[in-house]
């Protein structure tokens, strides 16, 4: 059939859909007697299943339509929502989730289900879930179905002399190497036998996608003490059980497949048809929008910045040429493709909500396996930042929250022991100013142990003896950001294996942002991160250094002043100036850039003061040329490292003008 | 099967060097180049070669043969390697030819003060003695990096 083209809309759609059911599902654990959330619930995962049914994704309608059971019951009060509900509902968004990732992929969107499906039924029917949590299920308590041909083969095989042995194997639990083990394991059997069947599938397995416990299914002409003897001569395997399989049980099983595809094949068909009403209901609530690929908004940007050079060069020829028609067209000319900057540019924004989203899921599921309380507060989703930086901030903040809920939330009883309250509370806050937007992450957990900082800091020969004292608590906690830091005393998988926060600070420098930490002990850590509102076009003044043309970003003046040459001062070899009270170091461009005189001096110095933080200096220079919006451009790989110039921009006149990267002149 | 090579013969100093047409983007004049402060003497600084910022190396500095005063017949050759895009200042570019490749010769220990690693081979035509360059070696950026410290977080 043609659906190929078809599938790009499916998997967006599809995507939207399981983000809604996320958020109205996270919703329902805050309020579980709302009847409407339960609706919104029902109504995506409605639609989900009649699009994945047209499509052809079996299994994932298939498992669509138990969720929607269990929705169902609940919206008839059949059954009411409890933990348990909840979890079994966010298992299968799981299933869902990965499916729909498959998918686009270009997989098949196959997966086995099985178990969250009977789960599911057990919730239907309003039985207990065997186990609380599906992801806290020992697979050695549950026996392996077998399709018609696996039992096919192993009757043959039993003729000809062969046992069928189901194995459930456990890896110790610090075993490092899971998939190398498993490969021995393999290794081990595939010289007495033969395995055919493994949960989870061989794939998954060499993906480490398991716990520590795997079953296996084998056929061999050993004894079952023997097979077990042998795999656990394979180091850091735990526990081997080895159970015969018997026929009787395979053909209850396959029976009971064979009946539940049976059940639910029918009523897919039906969802086919009560789809369309859904979609009409469906679309006209949402806003008039299309998808536009990114590819051509990038490519509409690189065109407009092109025009942005020659209006400025537009600009310079009629100032030469002052004639008035011109200098008008010019200047009209110039207010269009102003608003036109606007337009391109708040079509590239994207509120954060996009990336914030897929938070309070994630938090719930780590508190959880933490044992912690966490309560995420997410405040300014709304806040509109260029779609690059959304594409790129996303892993960082993860490592950011993970960091938090691992390090700086206390376990419940800690909390009240020191009195507070038991559930510890994450902002998650964005904002706009000025050219910027900041994103703050602040939870009211245990704070930076300074000491500790200290320890390790010095442990790893990141800081010397004599340094550690004299360190302001600024400087202590920036050692966190330090290559090769890390301060958990256990190493959990969460966070701290010493990558992290440093490669944080890297992405974040990279999109032209920084990154901030402040603490207080005992009340908590706040991490602040800067980022630029776009990355290609922004607004610099432009100075003379000689003959030399810089451009400053705005961003990091804070003023710009004439002083006279007797107003410089001198302090220990270092020139400074009084500003407002304040006394600030001279940072002389021509020495620094070590520029070719040709300018006499006059009595009065231009100067810039710029910022970095909280740290001031004050560039001098030898004239203004005036404040400009500019195309950033990069100087290209080979000159990947300059020092101080962050990029280059093209004037009016065609020529280029470096862009001065102000953090690296303030030490 | 083609055993030959077209290649862009350009002159520093009294010899003669060629690179390859492919990796010849364009020969441009000698104009304005924006220097670039504190780095290595070779970088010459950077031009606006329509609309993209390229650098521009002083092939005479790299080689280590003394400067010279840039004369109507200077060239700057834009050249692209990979991912890496730059211009080179020579005293003039002179021809395109096609060179048999059974007529170049391994590089010779040293050749005209050019260190051997940059040369690919050595070729000569009738009179001329043609040392092909290996443009990857010339513009290695880690060249840059051994002059001042480097501060890349990759």
């Amino acid at each position: 059939m043609e659906m190929t083209q078809y599938l790009d809309i499916f998997i967006d759609e599809s995507k939207e859909h399981l983000q809604a059911i996320n958020q109205q599902v996270l919703l329902l654990e805050k309020s579980p007697e709302e009847l409407s959330i339960v609706n919104e619930i029902f109504r995506s995962a409605h639609t989900l299943k009649g699009m994945s049914a047209t499509m052809g994704y079996e299994d994932l309608a298939s498992l669509t339509h138990c969720m929607e059971n269990v929705l169902d019951a609940i919206r008839n009060k059949k059954i009411t929502v409890t933990t348990a509900v909840l979890d079994v509902l966010f298992a299968s968004l799981d299933h869902l989730e990965a499916m729909v990732l498959e998918i686009s992929e270009g997989g098949s969107g196959k997966r086995d289900v099985s178990q969250t499906v009977k789960n599911l039924e057990a919730l239907e029917k309003g039985e207990e879930v065997s186990s609380t949590s599906p992801q806290a299920k020992k697979p050695t308590e549950l026996s392996q179905s077998y399709d018609q041909y696996e039992k096919q083969i192993i009757l043959q095989s039993k003729e000809q002399g062969f046992q069928a042995y189901e194995l459930s194997i456990s890896l110790r639990k610090d075993c490092i190497l899971k998939a190398a083990r498993v490969y021995m394991v393999f290794e081990v059997i595939e010289q007495i036998g033969e395995i055919i069947k493994s949960m989870p599938s061989v794939d998954m397995l060499e993906a480490e996608q398991f716990e520590t416990d795997f079953k296996l299914s084998i056929l061999t002409k050993e004894p079952g003490e023997e097979v077990k003897e042998r795999i656990l001569k394979v180091s850091e395997v735990d526990v081997v059980v080895v159970s015969e399989i018997d026929a009787e049980k395979m053909t209850d099983n396959t029976q009971m497949e064979s009946e539940q595809s049976l059940k639910s094949n029918p009523e897919t068909n039906v969802a086919k048809k009560e789809d369309a009403s859904v979609n009409g209901a469906g679309s006209s609530a949402a806003g008039k929008t299309i998808r536009v690929n990114i590819e051509r908004l990038d490519q509409l940007m690189n065109l407009f910045e092109e025009l942005v050079i020659d209006r400025g060069r537009l600009e310079e020829i009629s100032k030469m040429l002052k004639s008035s028609e011109l200098n008008e067209t010019v200047e009209r000319m110039s207010r269009v493709s102003g608003d036109l900057q606007n337009i391109i540019l708040t079509m590239r924004m994207v509120p954060v909500e996009q990336v914030f989203n897929r938070f309070p899921r994630m938090v719930r599921g780590l508190a959880k396996d933490l044992g912690k309380k966490v309560n995420l507060e997410i405040v300014g989703a709304e806040t509109e930042l260029d779609r690059t930086v959304i594409d790129e901030i996303g892993d960082p903040l993860v490592h950011l929250l993970r960091n938090s809920i691992d390090h700086g939330i206390e376990k419940p009883s800690v909390r009240s022991n020191s009195g507070k309250v038991e559930t510890g509370t994450i902002y998650l806050r964005a904002y706009h100013s000025g050219n910027h937007v900041f994103i703050e992450i602040e939870d009211d957990g245990a704070g930076i142990n300074r000491q500790k900082v200290v320890e390790k800091a010095l442990e790893n020969g990141i800081i010397t003896k004599e340094m550690s004292e004299n360190l302001t608590d600024k400087q202590c906690f920036e050692l966190l950001f330090a290559s090769g830091f890390s301060t958990a005393e256990v190493i959990s998988d969460i966070s701290g294996r010493g990558v992290g926060l440093d490669v944080v600070k890297n992405k974040i420098e990279s999109l032209g942002g920084s990154i901030s930490v402040d603490s207080t002990a005992g009340f908590g850590t706040i991490f602040s991160i800067q980022l630029p509102l776009t990355l290609s076009i922004m607004s610099v003044m432009l100075v003379e250094v000689q003959k030399e043309k810089y451009a400053i970003p705005l961003s990091s003046i804070i003023e710009t002043a004439i002083i006279k040459k007797e107003e410089i001062l001198s302090a220990h070899n270092q020139k400074v100036m009084d500003f407002r009270g304040k006394v600030v170091p001279l940072v002389f461009m021509k020495e620094i850039f070590e520029v070719p005189s040709a300018v006499e001096a006059s009595e009065y110095v231009p100067v810039v003061v710029v910022r970095k933080g909280d740290k001031m200096a004050a560039l001098v220079v030898d004239s203004f040329i005036g404040q400009q919006e500019i195309v950033l451009k990069s100087l290209g790989q080979y000159l990947s490292s300059v020092f101080a110039i962050s990029g280059a921009t093209i004037l009016g006149d065609g020529q280029v003008a470096l862009i001065l990267d102000c953090n690296a002149l303030i030490k | 099967m083609s055993n030959e090579q077209k290649v862009i013969i350009f002159q520093l100093k009294d010899e003669e060097y060629a690179v390859p047409v492919q990796e010849v983007k364009s020969i441009e004049r000698m104009q304005h180049i924006t220097r670039i402060p504190r780095t290595v003497p070779f970088v010459k600084g950077v031009i606006n070669l329509r609309g993209v910022v390229t650098p521009i190396i002083d092939l005479r500095l790299r080689f280590d043969i003394e400067e010279s005063e840039y004369a109507d017949t200077t060239r700057i050759i834009i050249v692209s390697v990979g991912t890496i895009e730059a211009g080179l200042i020579v005293d003039a570019a002179n021809d395109v030819i096609d060179l048999e490749t059974d007529s170049i010769e391994p590089p010779p220990e040293v050749v005209g003060g050019v260190d051997a690693e940059y040369i690919q081979g050595v070729a000569k035509i009738e009179k001329r003695l043609l040392i092909l360059l290996n443009l990857t070696k010339v513009l290695n950026p880690e060249k840059l990096g051994a002059l001042q410290p480097v501060e890349n977080g990759k």
